[in-house]
């Protein structure tokens, strides 16, 4: 007779549980760190922004309601409070950013304009060589030069950003005088070469990752009618994985756009806008820099400055990175 | 044009010729492109050791900075009261800067790897927290510094600290971090933790006996270059509030003292007008680099040395 | 007919009891299936109705098994026996949209082998998997229908799959030693179970067991993964047998594996059978009719064909489609 009931129960086999289960919490914690971490950044960069745009942060106006006690009180407090100090209007569309200098002023243009000289001149040079760099580790290198050229690609992307500013200061800006005397010794050009060359490994390993997804059956269909290794990855290779180039274009500009000591050390702290890259001009990064080192009370507009262009960089950063995952979410669906 | 075949076929022609130069062309732009990499790091390499040749002494390790640039050079350093000057403050501060990130790293990085590849349903919850900490990697460090600042040093008052900058620098890290220690967990074969259920062992033993033994090395050598990154970040250091000159070394045992770390003191130097100060910043550059470089080394030797499946 | 709806009335009481407690889609499937019988009921109120129904129904087999089977879903042969350790009833598994096992209806005698063939893709090895719950390590696993092991329903709430895993061990098709010495191989079940009092007796008696003791006694302390491929998966059935199981499923162990070493896995799986249950999936039809007492015949969309004595199955099945499969007509 066998079918005498079977205790199989948790409890009555002493399989021991509570750790499992406490190590199932603790590790969930760790993860749900990741998604505090992107609600603080939110929650500080807009409570920051408040205090930039209103007298007083969130947190501040929440503090004075309830320590006046009584609504009229409160009343006061809030809308002492919420008495503009700088418009959104002002800072979005105004052309001077003068914040250290009376009569001071905020429109976030100039800086804007400054990380947007960096971004498109560092795409200028980190597109087409990271493009052609990608192809030829992809399509023409054999296993022995991939094998020295992307760990020397690895490290170049391993060197701290500070170093790539100083080399800036010490070896492009000088050379760059050579050819134009007229340039200072901080100029955007000397900052977005830097920046460039900085974010060569990243456009070329990710596309590369792209192209080398890319079947090979669809290659030998080209060389089977007769096309040219030329042809195979101009033609074949590089609109099939052309999602993919483009999302590694996108996340290397949104580098670009955050990329901070190296054109804060190369770039200068003037923020104009002048379509001279040989001048000086500043970036928001920059700016945020500019503040930190120089000694601003916390609570001042100053301060609370940095939190409005921290939020505009943040949303820059934030869109390209969707708008990266957008575009290669869709390369996924042509070879699945 | 079409010399080298005698047969009825043309394998030549005009055509042809062409389009082999071009395609000649084209790779020898690859090849360029491919060059320009090289070319930017050695030039980068050499600048930077030019620039601090002679500059770089046993004593700039072990003295701390100066406001006068003469007081680093080294013809001088018999004629100083105050002693020679170098960096020496900021090393150990990096160096402590690094171990707290490292334990912090250690434990949420492969706490919340583990929980993503282990026990994660796939649920949108977790796509979402996946989502998410693909898009962490890519914010600018600068912000992660505003959220130290704002978060670290002013409501929990940490002061502009050790831990302060050892606690942004771990947000910093902690996506990248969190994927490589998920790309070695999900390396471990499958009939491994099966083998391991078979005989009736828990999922925390299954993990904890048989899994992460498997994916620790690498782990930690993600970890390790995670770590390098991280202590070559100025900018989040920087708005977190590290000292651009101390004079003595970070305290340990008092994690809420002033800081200042090695990129820190590499900006402050660079940034002088003095021409000297680049000489002192290329000194501190080439200690910087030989750090990043031995620590590079140690990941790609454990790498090597463990990986069995190679 | 009067009988039938009763039962199904019953049987929708039954589910409808259970839905507080169980989760919905097991309520649904329930309610779904058309031949749900009151295989739970009958556990509960002793085994008098059951074994009437059974007796009625198979005139070949004794009348003490501890759950009936339904008609619909019977195999051809004898599926039902007289020391079952493991009844199967009605099981149902799917991945996903796909149904990988439908309404297997079977018993596995105690010590003894009993083969489970079929050509791949058939649901043997699903079916292997549903016996120790390693199916729930698959997300999109699902399993419906009931599957006893000393009459309790190992798919109840309030069984623990590690407790189970525990009476019910496996040996997997490719050797999969872990990276640790051969020693701590044969421990790790051991440890892991809390087992851990002469830990060093118990290893070398699992080694002698699974006849692999004096290969590898002066090599201890080497890494399981040196020895050779044979001889891993005598280390792996060590393992499983280290912490004395009741039952010791195995996938095809001898799939990976050259003919000296397959025969020697063959010799040890008779040798256990003596000691413990075993159940083997095999595409191996020679090596079901060499080493096997009773043979379950899976063919396409996980159906389970015929079950009997493996001599039968073997020389007389009663189903044309094995009788093909058996002399390599098909499959």
């Amino acid at each position: 007779m066998s079918s005498e009931r079977m205790d199989l129960s948790r409890n009555g086999n002493d399989v021991g549980t509570l750790g499992d289960r406490v190590a199932r919490y603790a590790f969930f914690s760790c993860a749900f760190v990741t998604v505090l971490t992107t609600i603080a950044i939110i929650l500080v960069l807009i409570n920051g922004a408040v205090g930039f745009f209103r007298q007083a942060t969130l947190v501040e106006l929440l503090g004075d309601a309830v320590s006046a006690g009584s609504v009229d009180g409160a009343a006061d407090a809030i809308g002492e409070g919420l008495a503009a100090q700088v418009t959104v209007t002002e800072f979005l569309f105004g052309t001077d950013w003068s914040p250290l200098i009376e009569p001071t002023s905020y429109g976030v243009l100039p800086l804007v304009w400054g990380t947007l000289v960096v971004t498109v001149g560092s795409a200028l040079i980190a597109v087409p060589v990271g493009t052609l760099t990608a192809i030829y580790l992809s399509e023409y290198a054999d296993e022995r030069v991939r094998r020295t050229l992307k760990p020397i690609l690895e490290i170049l992307a391993g060197i701290p950003t500070i170093v790539y500013g100083f080399f800036a200061l010490s070896f492009i800006t000088p050379i760059i005088q050579f050819f134009f005397p007229q340039t200072g010794t901080f100029n955007a050009t000397s900052a977005a070469i830097v920046v460039g060359i900085m974010i060569i490994p990243m456009i070329s390993s990710l596309s590369e990752d792209a192209m080398s997804a890319v079947p090979d059956s669809l290659r030998n269909a080209a060389y089977g009618l007769g096309a040219t290794k030329l042809e195979v990855s101009t033609q074949v290779v590089l609109p099939a994985s052309l999602s993919g180039i483009l999302a590694a274009y996108v996340l290397g500009l949104s580098r670009a756009i955050g990329e901070t000591m190296a054109v804060a050390l190369a770039m200068g702290m003037l923020p104009q806008i002048t379509t001279n890259p040989l001048e000086e001009m500043q970036t928001m990064t920059a700016y945020m820099v500019q503040v930190g080192i120089s000694d601003v009370s916390i609570g001042s507009i100053q301060y609370q400055s940095l939190f409005a262009v921290g939020l505009t960089l943040f949303a820059m950063t934030f869109a390209m990175n969707v708008l990266s995952m957008w575009v290669r979410s869709r390369y996924r669906e042509e070879y699945q | 044009m079409s010399t080298d075949t005698d047969g009825e076929f043309d394998f030549g022609g005009s055509a042809i010729e062409r389009k082999r130069l071009y395609g000649k062309v084209f790779l020898g732009l690859c090849v360029s492109a491919a060059m320009v990499g090289i070319v930017a790091l050695i030039a980068l390499l050499a600048d930077v050791i030019y620039e601090s040749w002679g500059w770089l002494t046993w004593e700039f390790l072990t003295y701390p900075p100066s406001q006068v640039a003469d007081h680093f050079v080294p013809e001088n350093y018999g004629d100083l009261d105050t002693g020679p000057a170098g960096m020496y403050p900021a090393i150990v501060g990096s160096i402590y800067l690094i171990v707290l990130t490292a334990i912090f790293t250690l434990f949420l990085g492969v706490g919340a790897a583990i929980y993503l590849e282990e026990y994660a349903p796939d649920t949108r919850l977790t796509r979402f927290i996946e989502a998410n900490i693909t898009n962490l990697a890519g914010v600018p460090s600068i912000v992660y510094g505003l959220l130290g600042l704002a978060m670290f040093v002013r409501a929990l008052q940490t002061g502009a600290s050790l831990i302060a900058g050892a606690l942004t620098l771990t947000l910093l890290i902690l996506p990248i971090v969190i994927v490589s220690s998920q790309e070695s967990l999900r390396a471990v074969p499958d009939s491994m933790r099966q083998a391991s259920y078979g005989t009736g062992a828990t999922k925390w033993q299954t993990i904890r006996n048989v899994v992460l033994p498997e994916a620790v090395p690498g782990i930690m050598t993600g970890i390790i270059l995670s770590l390098s990154r991280a202590i070559g970040e100025t900018a989040p250091i920087l708005m977190v509030g590290a000292a651009v000159s101390m004079f003595t070394p970070p305290d340990l045992t008092s994690p809420t003292g002033a800081f200042s770390a090695m990129p820190m003191m590499i900006f402050e130097w660079a940034s002088q007008p003095d021409a000297a100060f680049q000489h002192i910043a290329a000194a501190g550059i080439v200690v910087l680099l030989t750090i990043l470089l031995l620590m590079n080394a140690a990941a790609v030797l454990i790498r090597n040395k463990y990986d069995r499946r190679a | 007919m009067s009988d039938e709806t009763s039962d199904r009335r019953t049987g929708l009481r039954s589910t409808l009891a259970s839905v507080g407690s169980e989760r919905g889609r097991f309520a649904i499937g329930n309610l779904l299936s058309t031949n749900t019988e009151t295989t739970g009921m009958t556990a509960n109120s002793g085994s008098e109705a059951a074994e009437t129904t059974a007796a009625e129904r198979t005139t070949d087999v004794g009348a003490d098994s501890g759950a009936e089977m339904s008609a619909a879903d019977r195999p051809l042969g004898s599926p039902q026996v007289d020391n079952a350790i493991i009844e199967s009833r009605d099981l149902d598994v799917f991945y996903g949209d796909t149904q990988a096992l439908q309404g297997i209806n079977m018993d596995i005698p105690e010590k003894q082998v009993t083969a489970l063939i079929g050509p791949s893709g058939c649901g043997k090895s699903t079916f292997l998997r549903s016996i120790n719950r390693m199916n729930d390590l698959i997300d999109v696993a699902r399993v419906e229908g009931e599957l006893h092991f000393h009459g309790k329903n190992i798919y109840d709430e309030d069984v623990d799959p590690v407790a189970l895993r525990r009476k019910i061990g496996m040996v997997f098709q490719k050797p999969n030693p872990f990276p640790k010495s051969i020693f701590d191989n044969v421990a790790y079940g051991l440890r892991v179970q809390g087992k851990d009092d002469d830990i060093e007796e118990q290893v070398y008696t699992a080694l002698e067991r699974a006849a692999l003791l004096d290969e590898v006694e002066d090599q201890l302390d080497e890494s399981g993964l040196d020895l050779s491929g044979g001889q891993q998966q005598r280390l792996c059935i060590a393992r499983a047998i280290a912490t004395d199981p009741e039952v010791i499923l195995m996938d095809e162990p001898a799939s990976a594996l050259d003919p000296v070493a397959t025969s020697k896995i063959e010799d040890l799986v008779e040798e256990l059978a003596q000691e413990y249950t075993v159940a083997i999936v095999t595409h191996n039809m020679q090596q079901a009719a060499r080493i096997s007492d009773k043979t379950a015949v899976f063919l396409t969309g996980g159906n389970l064909v015929e079950f009997d004595d493996t001599n039968r199955i073997f020389e007389n099945p009663e189903s044309d489609r094995v009788e093909d499969y058996i002399t390599g007509k098909f499959g």
